[in-house]
């Protein structure tokens, strides 16, 4: 390779690099920033902050959903398996929403240490089935598994 | 450091023998993407099983992905094409970049509306600030950016050169793409599709996406040299060969 060619790709692998380590440094610096939502062991921590608008992400415990009788009012227990947080929402439900899906909501921390949610999103996994199989993994004798 | 590529790969730097070599690709390319397109479209949209959670919706993965993936290797593809231009100053190289842009943005656009569509019945929400979706959203304003800065200038070299830094900058953007859905907490799922892993789809659902994608590259591949063959003749159009080409025309 000619010394001058040389000298130019250096420069351009210096350009990269140069940027890259600077995009990479902010994005270190702002890494809770970037992150959408809040697991639900970072708010039963306290490390989220209060009465601030913020999102919380996890799974819906089964059985946790309780729905009100006289309006759209839904409460529901949120996990990611280590902690627990409880949601109130007003509103109607994505329809993905389902216990054991995960799910993300925004809104705010209470008092109580209550989630009173504004919105709620449907988070699907990557995964992805003929509804047959589904049902044939679920009619799988106890025990079995695969 | 001395690699020797086969004779070819030097002609194609050559406009007469790169506008020669594409014009009898370019048919194999359109054909290729229109039956791919067609067959994995079918299959995909009519044949496909649906998804036991996301029901029908999900069959906008067929044009959501490979328009996801094209819109990231057409970048890299700019990107790379940008550096031998500025390295070994080749005027080809330029003519690629160049080409790729519009490609490139108009297939972004495409990514992020389907990606929007997708999620309103799934998620609940047409756009969230998550990072994949932001990381994405900036891929598009990069493109917008290379291909307003190439145009900029009266002197197309400086055009060529201008765009080919900021291609190259941007770079650093198609890493956290990729990686945005493991580095942080965000709403759009992992990638289901891994080289160490099985895929998390049955074949029946994979093997048409597959067909989709091939058939994006074809598409691209296509539409990229029809634009850097116009690019090729409006550069070159002093040269003996192009007044005989439109003569001929």
């Amino acid at each position: 390779m000619n010394p001058k060619r040389k000298k130019r790709l250096i420069i351009i692998l210096a350009i990269v690099l140069g940027s890259s380590l600077a995009v990479g440094l902010t994005l270190y610096a702002l890494k809770q920033n970037v992150n959408l939502f809040y697991s639900t062991t970072q708010i039963a921590n306290g490390e989220a902050p209060k009465d601030a608008r913020i999102r919380v992400g996890g799974m819906v415990v089964k059985g946790s959903l309780k729905r009100a009788t006289d309006s759209l009012r839904v409460e529901f227990t949120l996990t990611d398996y280590a902690k627990n947080v409880t949601v109130v929402y007003t509103g109607i439900l994505p329809d993905l929403f389902r216990e054991g899906q995960g799910i993300i909501a925004q809104g705010k921390l209470d008092a109580n240490g209550v989630f009173q949610a504004d919105e709620v999103l449907a988070k699907h996994d990557e995964n992805y089935m003929p509804p047959e199989i589904k049902d044939s993994l679920k009619n799988k004798p106890a025990g079995v598994t695969q | 450091m001395k690699i020797k590529f086969p004779l070819w790969f030097y002609q194609l730097a050559s406009p007469k023998w790169f506008y020669d070599i594409t014009g009898k690709l370019l048919p194999w390319f359109s054909s290729a993407a229109l039956l791919l397109l067609t067959i994995g479209s079918v299959w995909g949209l009519m044949f496909a099983p649906p998804d036991y959670q996301q029901g029908n919706s999900f069959r906008i993965i067929y044009i959501h992905v490979p328009s996801a993936i094209l819109a990231q290797s057409c970048y890299m593809l700019m990107a790379v094409a940008g550096a031998i231009g500025l390295i070994w100053k080749i005027k080809m190289a330029h003519i690629v970049a160049k080409s790729c842009a519009p490609i490139g943005a108009s297939i972004a656009v495409m990514a992020l509306a389907t990606g929007a569509i997708w999620g309103k019945p799934t998620w609940g929400a047409w756009w969230v600030w998550d990072a994949r979706l932001t990381a994405m959203l900036i891929l598009f304003f990069l493109y917008l950016g290379v291909l307003a800065l190439s145009s900029a200038f009266e002197n197309e070299a400086s055009g060529d050169k201008a765009a080919a830094v900021l291609a190259l900058v941007g770079l650093v953007n198609i890493p956290i793409i990729k990686y945005s859905v493991e580095w942080w907490n965000t709403l759009h799922q992992p990638a289901t599709f891994k080289v160490t892993q099985k895929p998390a789809m049955p074949a029946e659902m994979w093997i048409p996406l597959l067909i989709m994608v091939i058939g994006f590259y074809c598409f691209f591949a296509a539409v990229l040299m029809a634009r850097a063959r116009i690019e090729t003749l409006e550069r070159e159009k002093r040269s003996e060969w192009v007044k005989t080409v439109v003569e001929n025309a």
